[in-house]
């Protein structure tokens, strides 16, 4: 008796794990598809963004207190990163390709990580959880870190914004006419490179966000950029170049994957993973919600 | 200063130089020199595909790591030979090519790089868990290869003969890859390149075409797999990881695509570069990371590109 709940029970858990991991990926993975959609540069040293945002919590908030300093500092900081990323790219967007793109970002990352890499060394880290939300709350009868629900909530509620503000406002409307026509939309009179800069440095943003938030969850290490980059990069791939809707479905999904897969079968998770999207791909060629154009 | 007899006679004097080698260098600096041709080998199979086809991968070290792996296998299990072991990491690279590209040439741009991605990703994986064949994540030490079966210490076990035999397999496998870019075929994949829907409408079958250019690359990458697996005598996951795919990647950037000499070069400025910059500085990836941003501004099309510009000037 009580057999099949029980495991009912300890699969909620991994469930609301993979929900809160999920939610993390989705803040990394959601810039990285907006900055690809709209200059169709594939930012590799997005993953590094993340990395100095944990890292803002390890030295802003390592028990904990002075988390929401933390949030902010990276947030800034990501907003001022990639604007200067946006500036550094525009003069080779577009005319050169994207191997100069991956050779510029993917030395901004090395840079990137060196430099975190100085500042504290190769330790791994763990911040607290801040002290209001520490404790942990009981969830069908099984003890669930409270702080893992906060980042569910924060994470739904920062998809949702981001989603509002891509779909149902003027800026998002902007925004989509430039991806869709960008020397269209040049032709009405709109400055088009604030708003490239503008959606560089909010993605960007994100990440470092996102950083921050994943840090109680996640160890704070070197290297951890790289995996976070690939896991994005799934991600994007998965819910398709460009589109919100995309980054958030392959994001939990890649969240759930994770979390059954290490639960389940620890020796397989990362050929769940990459078959996961193989397979996304094989029936999709441009991901769930991507246009096939993008692909062509 | 650019007469033709200059460009017959360069080659020739590069041979001699790289030849004499062995008689300027120290042994720390022509153990460097034979990862570089090694790994030039490595970029200009991937220069095939990114340069004169027009297929941007990020998962090269798939073909390179498989091949490691099966010469490690077999040098482990079966018999330490150096060409047999050659032929076996050659084949499995071919193999796994085959598998491999015939679902990733369905796929475009971007998500080609993905898919080639992924590939490389999930062998790292595979060398990583399955530890009874492979050691796992600590990798597997090789014998002493043999050039002749029964050969005891042979010629391989010396830093200086094993430079002549990477020499030897380095200019076989420079000589095959600039036939196969100037015959028909290589043509016919710079025409893809160019103008996809027009090779189609010609009657190219431009999906046959990639898959010949996906593997011939995969083969020669196995080529240069099996040789570094003999010259370190150790192989670890991290040969088919994104860090590989990704260094191969600059090398041919840094080199010029679509030239083949390009990343052989790009190969030597990078190897020298990291092996320099680490003794000297502990923050050399920094340093690296700086001199990436820098030859993307300055040396928009690569090392060989920027030579023949100052050659015409001169």
């Amino acid at each position: 008796m009580g057999g099949l709940e029980d495991l009912v029970d300890a699969y909620a858990v991994t469930v609301l794990n993979g929900l809160a991991r999920g939610l993390v990926l989705f803040l990394i993975a959601v810039g990285l598809s907006l900055i690809f959609g709209l200059m169709d540069v594939l930012n590799l040293a997005h993953g590094a963004v993340f990395l100095l945002g944990g890292y803002a919590a390890v030295q802003l908030a390592p028990t904990g207190d002075g988390f929401l300093v933390a949030l902010a500092v990276a947030a800034v900081l990501g907003l001022l990163l990639g604007g200067g990323m946006a500036a550094a790219v525009r003069p080779i967007a577009g005319r050169r390709g994207h191997l100069d793109q991956a050779l510029l970002t993917l030395g901004a990352s090395y840079v990137l990580a060196e430099i975190a890499a100085i500042v504290w060394g190769d330790g791994y880290y763990s911040p607290l959880a801040p002290p209001a939300v520490a404790s942990s709350v009981t969830v069908l009868g099984q003890a669930f870190p409270a702080y893992r629900l906060v980042v569910i909530v924060v994470g739904l509620v920062l998809a949702l914004a981001v989603y509002l503000l891509f779909e149902r406002t003027q800026i998002g409307a902007l925004v989509r006419a430039t991806v869709a026509d960008r020397g269209m939309v040049a032709s009405l009179g709109v400055n088009t490179t604030v708003v490239l800069v503008g959606v560089f440095a909010v993605g960007t943003a994100l990440a470092a966000v996102g950083g921050v938030l994943g840090a109680p969850i996640l160890t704070v290490r070197p290297g951890i950029d790289r995996q976070v980059l690939l896991l994005a990069l799934i991600t994007v791939v998965i819910g398709g170049l460009g589109s919100i809707r995309g980054a958030l479905i392959g994001a939990l999904l890649i969240g759930q994957v994770e979390a059954l897969g290490v639960a389940l079968l620890p020796q397989f998770a990362a050929f769940l993973l990459f078959g996961a999207m193989a397979a996304v791909l094989l029936v999709r060629p441009a991901g769930l919600f991507g246009s096939l154009a993008e692909a062509r | 200063m650019n007469a033709p007899w200059v460009r017959r006679a360069l080659p020739a004097l590069v041979l001699v130089l790289l030849a004499a080698a062995p008689f300027l260098l120290n042994g720390f600096r022509l153990r460097l020199l034979t990862e570089v041709l090694i790994f030039g080998l490595l970029a200009a199979s991937l220069d095939l595909l990114v340069g004169y086809t027009g297929l941007t991968s990020l998962g090269h070290a798939l073909g390179f790591g498989v091949s490691a792996y099966a010469t490690g296998i077999v040098a482990t299990r079966l018999i330490a030979n150096a060409s047999l072991t050659l032929l076996a990491g050659v084949a499995a690279a071919v193999l796994v090519s085959l598998v491999t590209g015939a679902l990733a040439v369905r796929a475009r741009g971007v998500y080609f790089l993905m898919l080639t991605l992924a590939f490389g990703q999930l062998a790292f994986s595979l060398a990583d868990t399955w530890t009874p064949v492979t050691g796992g994540s600590n990798g597997l030490s090789l014998p002493v290869f043999q050039l002749v079966p029964g050969a005891e210490g042979g010629l391989l076990s010396g830093v200086v003969g094993f430079y002549y035999y990477t020499l030897v397999a380095f200019v076989l496998g420079y000589a095959a890859l600039r036939r196969v870019v100037s015959s028909p075929f290589g043509l016919a994949l710079v025409g893809i390149r160019e103008n996809e829907a027009r090779m189609r409408a010609v009657g190219y079958a431009v999906q046959g075409y990639k898959l010949a250019a996906y593997c011939t690359a995969g083969a020669l990458a196995g080529y240069a797999g099996a040789l570094y697996a003999q010259q370190q005598r150790f192989v670890s996951p991290g040969l088919a990881g994104f860090e590989t795919s990704a260094l191969a990647l600059v090398m041919v950037i840094i080199g010029g695509r679509g030239t083949l000499v390009g990343p052989v070069l790009g190969a030597g400025v990078v190897l020298l570069l990291r092996d320099e910059l680490s003794t000297r500085f502990e923050e050399w990836q920094l340093v690296l990371g700086v001199v990436f941003i820098a030859i993307v501004y300055f040396l928009p099309r690569g090392l060989a590109a920027a030579l023949r510009q100052r050659r015409a000037v001169a």
